[in-house]
């Protein structure tokens, strides 16, 4: 390693709106080396990506702390135009290329070599004319250096994935003024094969001088690629450390490990609850974008509190959408033993099953109406409830706001009356406001969908004892989605993590923090079968 | 058979001009003579729509201020008798100021409503229109003084409904007319006897040269980058929101020329109304060539504009044939002109619905 480190983060620390989600995290990353950063979503890696690329969002919530030095340079990064000056570049998570742009034309993207004209020396620069030829060339030259052997004017639509992240790594190695690449789980969306042929290229890169910044859920990878590794966990830096110096399962525990104390753990032993199954997933596929479920088959226990985790974007959050209708899916699913209909949001309701969804404020709540309407609402349309009898029904708006008061009190929703709007209400209390709205419909059924999301700790300690009350008062059974892997281990009875749109396994909450951590990383099975040999 | 599909709505009007002119009983030369005057007047408007549809505002309604800036420098030019062609090109440089900051005003609105320029820009239109006669009819002869009464209303105060520019009527018309005789090709034949306004349209033709070269450019690519993805563009280093203004901004000069070349056809413009419907019409005749709402050629701008003032031409009389009511053709225009942009805005909305899922 050279004297000066090619990239210095001291000490970095980062506040959005009086919640820390950056502490202190200091590394170095030498000189055409490979730094992994590792961690569950929300552990605090895009946003430290994102203070190094000067994303506005970062400048627009009032800056961060510590400080970036470069080649032993302080530098100060306002703008991701400032970043790509200083010779830092970026391959995104979704990619960031141009479908009706050729090749070519996207790797030059806002560089493209020009000639002047007639009209650039009256009115500058921007008249000036595209050199097509000798923007092919360079684009060739990046594209060779990479290995990547497909015509340099193809159309970048219709290309298969694998090759559009080598056009993202090519746009990149053309800024020739490029120091240090930022990889952001490059490896996410590409078959092993291709995966193998990126590691090939990041070595290719890392022979030039380039550093890079690895980020990426594949642990194996990261064990393969990096030089160094670096594990975030809640926005803290749990620990530094090389590929020679750990294991993959050590990783997956640092990952993980949050103290959980078994007296927290609620659940309760599996023997304890029936083999009586209220709901039968075979073969789910949810078409959600973002979330698509590729194929879970799952059982759920009557009776018990099943939680599904993984990380973001593998699917968990599309299994309760796809069951309730929200988007379309296809498999079969029986509840009861019988049929569900997949696709009716109508059906859904009307038998038993009820959804606090994900999306709050888009899909949770009607924003612009009361407390005590947003919870009959559902109840109302489905059930007729809170409606006068007939022929003719309206609002029963005394019964209404009297069963809303009661609700109020029992989830101690924070608010002014039962006629306060929904939009002015504290995330918390929006949140009860929507479990309320669930309990109204009588369910039997319980889809929770990350109920804790955005809320602070005293609201989300009491939303997780309603839903835990209801469990073991009315005997309500519960399947509850969320991002929170401790959270999920404090209040479920089984756990069912997903990855890559499929099922990986379930655990009991006992079970120890390495497991969960290799399964959301997907690699239990690898490891244990090498276990088994 | 995709072909087909993929140019649906010109077909479909090119059926219904033909059927059109088989009822409406006109002569061809008639029917042309007046087809080549209004594509010579008209088309520029038209083509003016075409660059913030691939900068990715959709289609900008907000032309009618571009309109507008044109009637300013109109104005001038009366007040000032400036006249011929002399005074039709100094509408023209006059013009610039005016749409330059039109453009301006609009493209900051656009990039504060992004994702709804086209209601924007409807409705700015309406604004603008607004404010527009309160210049025309209150500010004029008091806060701007006019030595001419004979334009302004008997109160002295306020522009007449209708303002004469036969001062420079035809100045680019008429410069030099070709009329094509004694061809005996057996297709060729029938562009006999057609005038043709050979200035106008060399000047629509440089107008398209100059777009497709525009393309080839620095900027143009940046238009057509900012015109698929905003937010890729800026990643990349793109000054999105400048490039958008700079789209709107030519694309009101554009249409403030636009306009020009339209009045010095009619020979005279109604103050309070010759610029309301530019916007609405151009568009229609736009999407009847083919375009959508994020994609349009040169070609379709002008096969657009031919087949939406054939309809014009052919439908009263068709109607009148038909229905033995002119009124009636009439009322089948007007439903055509606007059923179409309500088709193609539907359309769009479509798509880009089965696009997400």
């Amino acid at each position: 390693m050279t004297a000066t480190a090619r990239l210095e983060m001291r000490n970095i620390g980062k506040e959005y709106y009086g919640n820390r989600v950056l502490k202190g995290v200091s590394f170095t990353l030498g000189t055409g080396r490979v730094l992994s950063l590792v961690g569950e979503n929300g552990a605090g890696k895009s946003t430290l990506m994102n203070i190094l690329f000067g994303m506005p969002v970062i400048h627009a919530t009032g800056g961060f702390d510590g400080e970036i030095r470069l080649d032993g340079e302080k530098v100060v990064i306002k703008s991701p135009e400032e970043a790509m000056k200083l010779g830092i570049g970026m391959v995104h998570q979704e990619f960031m290329l141009l479908p009706g742009f050729s090749i070519t034309e996207n790797i030059k993207l806002n560089r493209e070599t020009t000639k002047s004209s007639f009209l650039s020396r009256l009115f500058g620069k921007s008249m000036k004319w595209l050199d097509m030829p000798a923007m092919k060339h360079d684009a060739r030259e990046s594209m060779d250096a990479i290995g990547l052997g497909i015509d340099e004017m193809l159309p970048v639509k219709g290309l298969p994935v694998g090759h559009m992240q080598f056009v993202e790594i090519a746009r990149e190695l053309d800024k020739k003024n490029i120091r240090l690449l930022v990889l952001d789980e490059p490896t996410a969306v590409l078959t092993e094969n291709d995966a193998e042929k990126l590691l090939e290229a990041m070595r290719i890169l890392t022979d030039k001088g380039i550093s890079i910044l690895f980020i990426s859920h594949r642990l194996d990878e990261v064990m393969k690629a990096s030089d160094k590794i670096v594990v975030l966990r809640d926005g803290e830096q749990i620990a530094e450390t090389t590929p020679s110096e750990t294991t993959i399962e050590k990783i997956a525990e640092l990952m993980v490990g949050r103290k959980i104390e078994s007296g927290e753990m609620r659940g309760r032993p599996v023997s304890s609850i029936r083999d009586e199954y209220i709901l039968q997933i075979k073969d789910l596929h949810v078409a959600m974008p973002g979330e698509s479920v590729k194929g879970v088959t799952l059982d759920v226990k009557q009776g018990e509190i099943l939680g599904i985790g993984g990380l973001a974007g593998q699917g968990k959050i599309g299994i309760p959408n796809g069951i309730m209708g929200l988007f379309p899916s296809s498999g079969d699913v029986l509840k009861n033993g019988l049929p569900v209909r997949l696709n009716d949001a109508r059906f859904a309701l009307d038998n038993g099953m009820a959804f606090v969804s994900e999306d709050r404020r888009g899909t949770g709540l009607l924003l612009d109406d009361s407390i005590e309407f947003n919870i009959v609402a559902t109840a109302t349309q489905i059930q007729g409830k809170y409606m006068t009898q007939g022929k003719i029904r309206i609002l029963d708006s005394k019964g209404m706001g009297k069963y809303a008061q009661q609700l109020i009190k029992e989830l101690d929703i924070r608010c002014t009356g039962p006629s306060q709007l929904t939009r002015r209400l504290s995330g918390g209390n929006q949140q009860k406001v929507c479990i309320a709205r669930a309990i109204t419909l009588a369910p039997n059924l319980l889809f929770v969908s990350e109920p804790t999301r955005g809320i602070d700790i005293g609201a989300k300690k009491l939303i997780l004892d309603h839903l835990v009350k209801l469990n073991r008062e009315n005997g309500l059974t519960i399947i509850m989605t969320s991002s929170e892997l401790a959270e999920l281990r404090s209040i479920c009875d089984r756990i069912a993590i997903v990855y890559q749109g499929k099922l990986e396994g379930i655990l009991l909450p006992a079970d120890s923090d390495r497991d969960f951590g290799l399964m959301m990383a997907g690699e239990y099975h690898k490891f244990h079968e090498k276990e088994a040999v | 058979m995709k072909l087909i599909q993929k140019n649906i709505v010109p077909i479909v009007f090119i059926i219904l001009c033909t059927i059109g002119f088989q009822y409406s009983g006109l002569s061809w030369i008639f029917f042309a003579n007046d087809l080549m005057t209004r594509l010579a007047r008209n088309s520029f408007l038209v083509i003016s729509l075409i660059i913030p549809v691939l900068a990715g505002m959709g289609l900008n309604f907000g032309i009618v201020l571009g309109a507008m800036a044109g009637q300013f420098a109109a104005f001038i030019t009366v007040v000032h008798n400036l006249t011929g062609i002399g005074g039709f090109f100094a509408a023209c440089v006059m013009a610039i100021p005016f749409a330059i900051l039109f453009g301006w005003l609009t493209g900051i609105l656009f990039n504060k409503a992004k994702g709804k320029e086209m209601i924007t820009g409807l409705i700015l239109g309406f604004f603008a229109n607004g404010i527009y006669q309160l210049v025309c009819l209150i500010f004029i002869g008091w806060l701007i003084p006019i030595s001419n009464k004979a334009l302004l209303l008997p109160s002295g105060v306020g522009f007449v409904n209708t303002l004469d520019l036969k001062i420079w009527q035809y100045a680019i018309d008429k410069f030099y007319v070709f009329r094509a005789r004694g061809i005996d090709i057996p297709v060729l034949k029938y562009l006999n006897n057609i005038n043709i306004p050979v200035l106008t349209l060399t000047i629509v033709v440089l107008l398209c040269i100059a777009v497709v070269l525009l393309f080839r450019t620095k900027l143009g690519q940046d238009f057509r980058a900012v015109g698929q993805n905003r937010h890729i563009a800026e990643i990349a280093g793109i000054k999105v929101d400048r490039v958008r203004i700079i789209a709107v901004i030519f694309s009101t000069v554009l249409a403030a020329w636009g306009q020009l070349i339209f009045l010095q056809n009619i020979g005279n413009v109604q103050v309070y109304g010759s610029h309301v419907q530019v916007g609405t019409f151009a568009v229609a005749a736009l999407l009847i060539g083919g375009a959508t709402v994020s994609k349009a050629t040169i070609g379709q701008a002008l096969l657009g504009t031919v087949l939406f003032h054939a309809l014009f031409i052919v439908s009263p009389l068709a109607g009148k044939n038909l229905m033995g009511s002119a009124q009636v053709g009439e009322y089948f225009r007007v439903f055509i002109a606007y059923g179409v942009i309500g088709i193609a805005l539907a359309l769009h909305a479509w798509q880009r619905l089965v696009k997400k899922q």
